[in-house]
């Protein structure tokens, strides 16, 4: 199969297109229909997918199973993978047909919400795999479409605000990336992300306005993509649209959102900050480590505090991601294998931790942590899911949290050690807002009248929990699995941004003796 | 001689005779009676127009010693003008027809405007473009005020003229100080003395007029006020028609009298347009916030577009010039799916304007609520659209011609400008419940028009009907 990037991709879309045109009706025949439609759609993209993996080649540092052709306005229709996106690919089409399944009892206008979710999945692929900046920013921004319907229509009480901060947050960070995209076209006159990444943006200082720009264009443009891969991570201090967004948007919304909308932001940073602006990034990299290192504790703090526990593990996410950022702009073998585990981990159990939430709030409608206690003594295997998730969230070892969070830190300890410090010191916290979590909810006395009729789960949700169980424990014990898969993409990536550190060094001190 | 200049002005003779022959068949025999048909005929006929002046004409030709120029960039803005103007009429028949306006002036009088319009992106010279202007302005205040009876679209007319009065005034007095620096009314002429000599102070001042009053036409920001009051107060028909056809006439004319006549000297005004463009998109994107009524909103809309529209202008190159025409060919087309939608809006035969009467409407009529998602997502610019493309070829074209401020307050200007587009979407699919729904009252037309103009908005991002090419070529003839 030589265009399968371009066939995974657009399965579900297809699927989307079928149910939008054939299926009509809002009784519970046609609602069953289209969640089997749903299913079997993203269920068959996850297998299709597994071609990819295995046609991939980890030792080609390249981008693989390329397909090109003409767009219009001089851009081009140009998808592939390398080592650094073909896991995220593989995430993706593993989740959804997770969130499909999460989404069976739902009952308000179930085509349409399956439709959201089916054209949101091939959205996400193509931000993934798209090799050309426009179709790139096509994918990118125009997920935000499927997601402001999905929180703002089947959303909790006040999703209105939810989804319009959402929107507006991130598409204000996503234009300015357009605009430094553009001046990226205008300078090297391709839109090609391969022959960008060899291209050579200037890094000379200049002053604009007055105030004097260190690494000149390069940083300008670092700085308009961070403007948007910083609120889609999120980072400190632009993240207070993710509680939000999580809190009001569906359960499948929600592990949609933390398993894959925010690994956007750090495959962002991967795929043009590092390669295309090295003297931009290296520039700036003290305040991304200490916007990290401050994200980790400080939203672990927020996080302790919390009272609604989708809130509560909403800040852990951001916390994660401060890992994640940190890892990235150590940018070395470690840090960035560890922030790319990070981000996959991070998909497995912040999916499985909403799921976990969605679990409880589909019998009780509350979030409210108060109004739980004693769990484990009518849903023992909810308890013991529940457990292993918040032991991974809290990065126990044999868990795939503890591989991510120790290399990001390892990478991270040989360029900078007091952020590792501080940042160390958060994963403490999160053990603490974690277990005290997870005590307030499952242990104590069964007292409370109305949990006394709980169910433990159902099949289906079993079924839901065993893939997310399987991969957690598996990348825990055997983390090869992936950076067998990355190792060789990052260092080439590592060895091209270092070069290009050192040649820009070079250029200023020759600069500077004449 | 004068036989070859009137070939090249045939379509424009076409459609003038044709008006002042069905005005008279229309007085001497059944009057309004005769509307419906007219309305068919007219746009029957500017349809066919389109297709000849799209599939005919070629190269430069020049008519009455430079007055009027048929040239690429002329015949792209005729057939967009044509065409927009024949959509409008076969939307409104149906809906004027049902509410009693079906006059048989109102497609003579599109059809004069229409003419106006021709003339205005042909002309070489500026007499025949304050003809072409008037011809096309008195038209539009007449049709403005149709609705005889009714005080907010009388009062509308009344508005649009006395503006418009004033700032063909202004475009007056400037011509007449470039024919006094400049010794000639002819663009030709006007920029061989532009090349050669530096610009003088006069003649700057000549400049600026003209600017203000073309500023006026195209509703750019200061010169916007009338758009608001007059996009309210006229029947909705009429609207939609001044949303598109003479907003893409005013727009190439603005382009054609700048690098016409003023080609050479692209610094001189280029920052005049910038200011323009700046202005027009942050109170465009601001001011709308606040509408509720969905006319008045889309006149914020249309002036916020017009400011996206002028960086291509400003840009002053060549692919500015074809940014800008792409960007108005697409902005036409989202506007009729839009006023298409917006004629459906009724609620017991009355048309509805509040956008708070759309809550819920989703679920009562998906498909609709799906194509004005599309348009609205379309007009913010939110891609997989065509309206992200249309921002992206002139933010292209502005950053490479050194532009980048503007083209960053371009992007934040669209960022607020998103939020009532997403409000119109938000009240369409999870709005609280109405009490009193609206109705759409969809005809076959209007329907056609909506979902057409949607499906052009994706099925665009793929394949553009030759357009690009075209309005590449167009570019190529004005800017040398």
């Amino acid at each position: 199969m030589d265009n399968i990037l371009s066939i995974v991709t657009f399965i579900p879309a297809v699927a989307a297109g079928i149910l939008a045109l054939f299926l009509h009706g809002e009784d519970v025949a046609a609602q069953r229909n289209a969640k089997w439609v749903a299913l079997v759609a993203t269920t068959v993209t996850f297998l299709v997918s597994i071609g990819i993996y295995t046609g991939f080649d980890p030792s080609n540092t390249g981008f693989q199973m390329v397909e090109e052709g003409e767009w219009l306005m001089g851009l081009k229709y140009k998808m592939g993978v390398d080592g650094i996106s073909v896991l995220f690919v593989l995430l993706t089409t593993f989740i959804m047909p997770l969130t499909i399944l999460a989404s069976w009892h739902v009952t308000d206008r179930v085509k349409e919400y399956m439709i959201a979710f089916l054209m949101l999945e091939t959205l996400m692929l193509g931000v993934f795999m798209a090799l050309d900046l426009v179709l790139f920013y096509l994918f990118f921004e125009a997920g935000l479409i499927p997601m402001f319907l999905i929180i703002g229509i089947w959303g909790g009480k006040d999703r209105i605000y939810a989804s319009f901060k959402f929107f507006l947050y991130t598409f204000l960070g996503s234009v300015l990336m357009l605009v430094a995209m553009v001046a990226m076209y205008a300078d090297a006159g391709t839109t090609d992300i391969e022959a960008l990444m060899l291209h050579h943006f200037s890094s000379e200082g200049f002053s604009v306005l007055g105030v004097y720009i260190v690494g000149g264009t390069q940083t300008l443009m670092f700085l308009a993509f961070f403007a948007s891969f910083a609120v889609k991570m999120p980072m400190w201090p632009v993240h207070t649209w993710l509680p939000d967004a999580h809190v009001q948007a569906p359960t499948a919304g929600s592990v949609v959102l933390a398993a894959i909308l925010l690994k956007m932001g750090g495959y962002g940073f991967l795929r043009f900050s590092l390669p295309m602006f090295p003297v931009g990034s290296a520039v700036m990299t003290d305040v991304v480590l200490w916007m990290s290192a401050i994200a980790v504790v400080y939203t672990s703090l927020v996080a302790l505090v919390q009272e609604d526990m989708k809130k509560l593990i909403a800040y852990s996410s951001v916390a994660h991601m401060g890992f994640v950022t940190m890892g990235i702009f150590a940018a070395n073998q470690q840090g960035v294998d560890g922030a790319i585990f990070q981000m996959l981990s991070h998909g497995f159990i912040s999916a499985a931790l909403f799921l976990c939430v969605g679990v409880i709030y589909d019998r009780m409608h509350t979030r409210d942590i108060e109004a739980y206690g004693g769990l484990v003594i009518r849903m023992p295997a909810y308890a013991l899911v529940f457990m292993l998730f918040t032991m991974a969230n809290v990065g126990l070892p044999g868990t795939s949290g503890f591989i991510g969070e120790f290399l990001t830190l390892m990478g991270t300890f040989q360029v900078n050690t007091w952020v590792t410090a501080v940042a160390a010191s958060g994963v403490i916290f999160s053990a603490a807002y974690a277990l005290w979590l997870y005590r307030r909810v499952v242990f104590g006395d069964l007292i409370k009248e109305s949990l006394k009729a709980m169910t433990d789960m159902s099949s289906r949700e079993r079924l839901i929990f065993a893939p997310l169980i399987v991969m957690t424990i598996l990348l825990g014990v055997y983390p090869s699995l992936v950076t067998d898969v990355i190792g060789n993409s990052t260092a080439a990536l590592i060895s091209n941004y270092d070069m290009a550190l050192a040649a820009a060094e070079a250029a200023n001190q020759s600069a500077a003796s004449h | 001689m004068i036989q070859a200049d009137l070939t090249i002005i045939l379509p424009e003779i076409v459609l003038a005779v044709y008006a002042m022959a069905a005005l008279l068949g229309a007085v001497y025999t059944t009057k309004d009676g005769l509307a419906p048909v007219l309305v068919w005929a007219t746009a029957g006929l500017m349809a066919l127009l389109a297709i000849w002046i799209a599939t005919n004409g070629d190269g430069t030709n020049v008519a009455f010693n430079g007055m009027f120029v048929d040239d690429g960039f002329a015949r792209f803005s005729k057939v967009a003008i044509l065409l927009s103007a024949a959509a409008i009429l076969v939307m409104s028949q149906e809906y004027m027809a049902r509410r009693d306006l079906l006059r048989f002036e109102f497609p003579l009088l599109v059809a004069l405007a229409a003419v106006g319009m021709m003339m205005m992106v042909s002309a070489g010279d500026l007499m025949s473009l304050y003809m072409g202007l008037e011809l096309q302005s008195l038209s539009l205040y007449v049709v403005a005020a149709l609705r005889r009876d009714s005080a907010k679209s009388t009062e509308a007319g009344l508005k649009y003229f006395v503006l418009g009065a004033l700032s063909s005034g202004l475009l007056l007095y400037g011509a007449s100080l470039v024919y006094g620096f400049t010794g000639t009314t002819l663009f030709s002429g006007i920029i061989q003395t532009v090349h050669h000599g530096d610009v003088s102070i006069g003649l700057l001042f000549g400049l600026i007029f003209l600017i203000s009053g073309l500023a006026f036409k195209v509703s750019a920001v200061p010169f916007h006020m009338w758009t608001p009051d007059v996009y309210e107060g006229s029947p909705t028909p009429i609207t939609a028609f001044f949303a598109t056809a003479p907003k893409v006439a005013a727009m190439a004319l603005f382009a054609r009298v700048m690098h016409d006549a003023f080609g050479g000297v692209v610094e001189d005004w280029q920052q005049v347009i910038v200011l323009l463009s700046v202005l027009s998109m942050l109170l465009g994107a601001i001011a709308a916030i606040g509408q509720r009524d969905i006319k008045r909103l889309m006149a914020f809309s249309s002036i916020a577009h017009m400011g996206y529209a002028l960086i291509g202008l400003a840009a002053g190159t060549e692919m500015g010039i074809k940014a800008m025409l792409m960007y108005l060919a697409i902005y036409v087309t989202m506007n009729v799916g839009t006023f298409a939608f917006i004629l459906m809006m009724e609620r017991d035969g009355k048309p509805v304007t509040d956008i708070d009467a759309l809550r819920l409407y989703s679920k009562r009529e998906p498909g609709k609520a799906l194509a004005v998602l599309i348009l609205m997502f379309s007009l913010a610019g939110v891609p997989p659209m065509l309206g992200f493309f249309a921002k992206f070829g002139v933010w292209q074209a502005g950053v490479s011609a050194g532009l980048t401020g503007l083209v960053i307050v371009s992007a934040i200007a669209s960022v607020i400008g998103a939020f009532y587009y997403l409000r119109i979407v938000f009240y369409m699919y999870f709005g609280a419940e109405n009490d009193d729904p609206i109705e759409t009252h969809s005809s076959p037309v209007l329907w056609v028009a909506l979902m057409g103009s949607a499906a052009l908005m994706l099925v665009g991002v793929f394949y553009q009907f030759g357009i690009e090419g075209a309005a590449a070529a167009a570019a190529a003839t004005l800017v040398n």
